[in-house]
């Protein structure tokens, strides 16, 4: 693996896609959003346990490629306890992270600074923001499958 | 014995010159020719020859550059209807592509033999261009779209086609090569059904054209369509090709200059075929970039090309198998240079990434086959398709490629 795909695909990410954390459907879900891009056929399901303006858990079911893989697993992780507003800011930190409007903002983002090389692939920040686009449709609670496109 | 020349391949390589292009410090294996293939120095050429000589909008006008650009226009159309076998010149429409042409069809031949409960049969593997207009069409018809199962070699099951054409299909349409798998239609047999009910056969030549000698009259369909770019020609250009009496019979599909006889706010005629559908200023140099791709593969012999293909594609599907988890998708009997395939525990999607950095370019996706795609129960796969000018060093590129992905991939 050369350097580029080094930057791409970071050990967290690997390790997140061939083991994604929090995988499967939620039973004492209250929010759950479909997103879907038609670009490759990328599916999931995000299920989102939500009290009192603040996600109690996330967990998600789906089939992708490792980058949105990886992505919904550590967006499942980052969203304990966190409350609504601020999860409404990290998806859009994150989407302009990846989409290299803003530099990596370690404080802000934390472990998901790993996506970072995806703004040397422009094809592949859809992949990466698969998951956070839904996640925004589950909490604005919006019904319709989410479209990356 | 007299033995064939042998295909020189790296002259034929030399005619190219974005194939000395280096991506990454490598030179590019271009192997997504299913999508768009490169163009050779002639069809360049003779595009440039069109801007630097004889430009000017073309018909009705009185200066010379207008009649040297409609010369070179009709000359195009004359050559094109050459390559295709067709019996005149006038049953040659230029239009953007395959998509528009299969849209055109659908719209004026739907609008014309079209009722409700009529029924218009595809197949499972059609690309989206040739599903989304017949659907579009239905809705205004009350007709309905049928669709032919695929085999899971990834070949039309033909008694399960031949059971579905009844007295009530009045539209056949059926990718001639498919894109997703390269599975190459019995389109002989599928027309001789269409023929005993009665139906009209329309054919998506988008991807036979670079690989198979066509005669339009031979293969006893009522309308062709194919893409410029996926033969070596330039992009945004296409011909539609139909039998003369149903080009007179249907409905045009845009309004607009060129197309009428006689406009009044009363009542407008309009002109014969091919004019008939080409409203508007058309692509004027493409055409003549078009016929040149036409000279160049006829040049290089259209039997000496797909043998070549096959070689390569064989070659491929024998390197490809020695890769552990790998699956070719689409094993048809009859196919032209196209490998798809998956990877377990690997996504499309990744091995295009891993495939680009080592400057191998394949498609990933569903390749705007998704109902092919949920047949096979994948979302996408992955898809090396080759041209006249790519070799088996490339192959090995591929497969190098994917064992790199493998070893990223697998845990």
């Amino acid at each position: 693996m050369n350097d580029a795909l080094r930057d791409l695909y970071r050990e967290v990410i690997l390790d997140h896609s061939r083991r994604p954390r929090n995988f499967g459907a939620m039973d004492a879900a209250n929010r759950q959003s479909d997103g879907f891009n038609p670009l490759c056929g990328d599916r999931l399901r995000l299920f989102l346990l939500v009290e009192d303006g603040a996600v109690r858990q996330a967990s998600f079911v789906g089939d992708g490629c490792a980058i949105s893989t990886a992505s919904a697993s550590l967006l499942t992780e980052a969203m304990h306890g966190r409350p609504e507003d601020e999860a409404l800011q990290l998806v859009e930190r994150f989407r302009s992270m990846v989409s290299g409007e803003s530099e990596p903002d370690e404080e802000a983002l934390g472990k998901l600074t790993v996506f970072a090389g995806v703004r040397d692939y422009p094809t592949r920040v859809k992949c990466a923001t698969l998951a956070w686009h839904t996640l925004r449709a589950a909490i604005k609670r919006s019904q319709e499958t989410v479209k990356t496109e | 014995m007299i033995s064939a020349p042998a295909y020189d391949l790296e002259k034929v390589r030399a005619d190219f010159p974005i194939l000395s292009e280096e991506v990454r410090g490598q030179p590019i294996a271009y192997l997504d020719n299913a999508a768009s293939s490169q163009k050779p120095r002639s069809v360049l050429d003779a595009v440039d020859h069109v801007y630097e000589t004889g430009y000017a909008n073309i018909h009705r006008g009185v200066h010379v550059l207008s009649e040297r650009a409609t010369e070179h226009y009709e000359r195009s159309r004359r050559r094109m209807a050459k390559f295709i076998g067709a019996q005149s010149a006038d049953e040659v429409i230029f239009l953007r592509g395959t998509t528009e042409g299969l849209n055109l069809v659908a719209s004026s031949l739907g609008r014309y033999a079209l009722r409700e409960g009529d029924e218009v049969l595809l197949t499972g593997m059609e690309h989206h261009s040739n599903i989304v207009p017949w659907q579009m069409v239905a809705e205004l018809t009350g007709a309905k779209v049928v669709a032919a199962p695929v085999t899971d070699r990834g070949e039309l099951d033909m008694d399960a086609f031949a059971a579905l054409v009844n007295d009530r299909t009045r539209i056949v349409s059926v990718v001639h090569v498919s894109n997703a798998l390269g599975t190459v239609n019995p389109v002989d047999e599928i027309a001789r059904l269409a023929r005993e009910r009665g139906a009209y056969l329309v054919l998506d030549g988008a991807q036979a054209a670079p690989h198979l000698t066509l005669d339009v009259q031979e293969l006893g369909c009522d309308f062709y369509c194919l893409s410029g770019h996926k033969m070596y020609g330039p992009s945004g250009i296409g011909l539609l090709w139909g039998k003369k009496r149903l080009l007179e019979a249907i409905p045009p599909y845009q309004g607009g200059g060129e197309m009428i006889r006689t406009v009044s706010f009363e009542r407008t005629t309009y002109a014969e075929p091919p004019a008939k559908f080409e409203a508007g200023t058309p692509n004027i140099a493409g055409p003549v970039g078009l016929a040149a791709a036409a000279d160049y593969l006829e040049a290089l012999g259209i039997p000496e090309v797909a043998g070549h293909e096959a070689r390569v594609r064989e070659y491929a599907e024998s390197r490809l198998s020695e890769i552990p988890g790998l699956r070719v998708v689409g094993t048809a009997r009859e196919k032209a240079a196209v490998v798809s395939f998956v990877v377990d525990g690997v996504h499309p999607h990744d091995l295009g990434t891993v495939l680009d950095q080592e400057g191998v370019a394949v498609r990933t996706g569903h390749h705007c086959t998704q109902p092919l795609m949920a047949r096979f129960g994948v979302p996408a796969t992955a898809r090396a398709s080759f041209g006249l000018y790519n070799t088996e060093a490339e192959v090995d590129r591929l497969a190098a490629g994917l064992r790199t992905a493998l070893e990223v991939f697998r845990p």
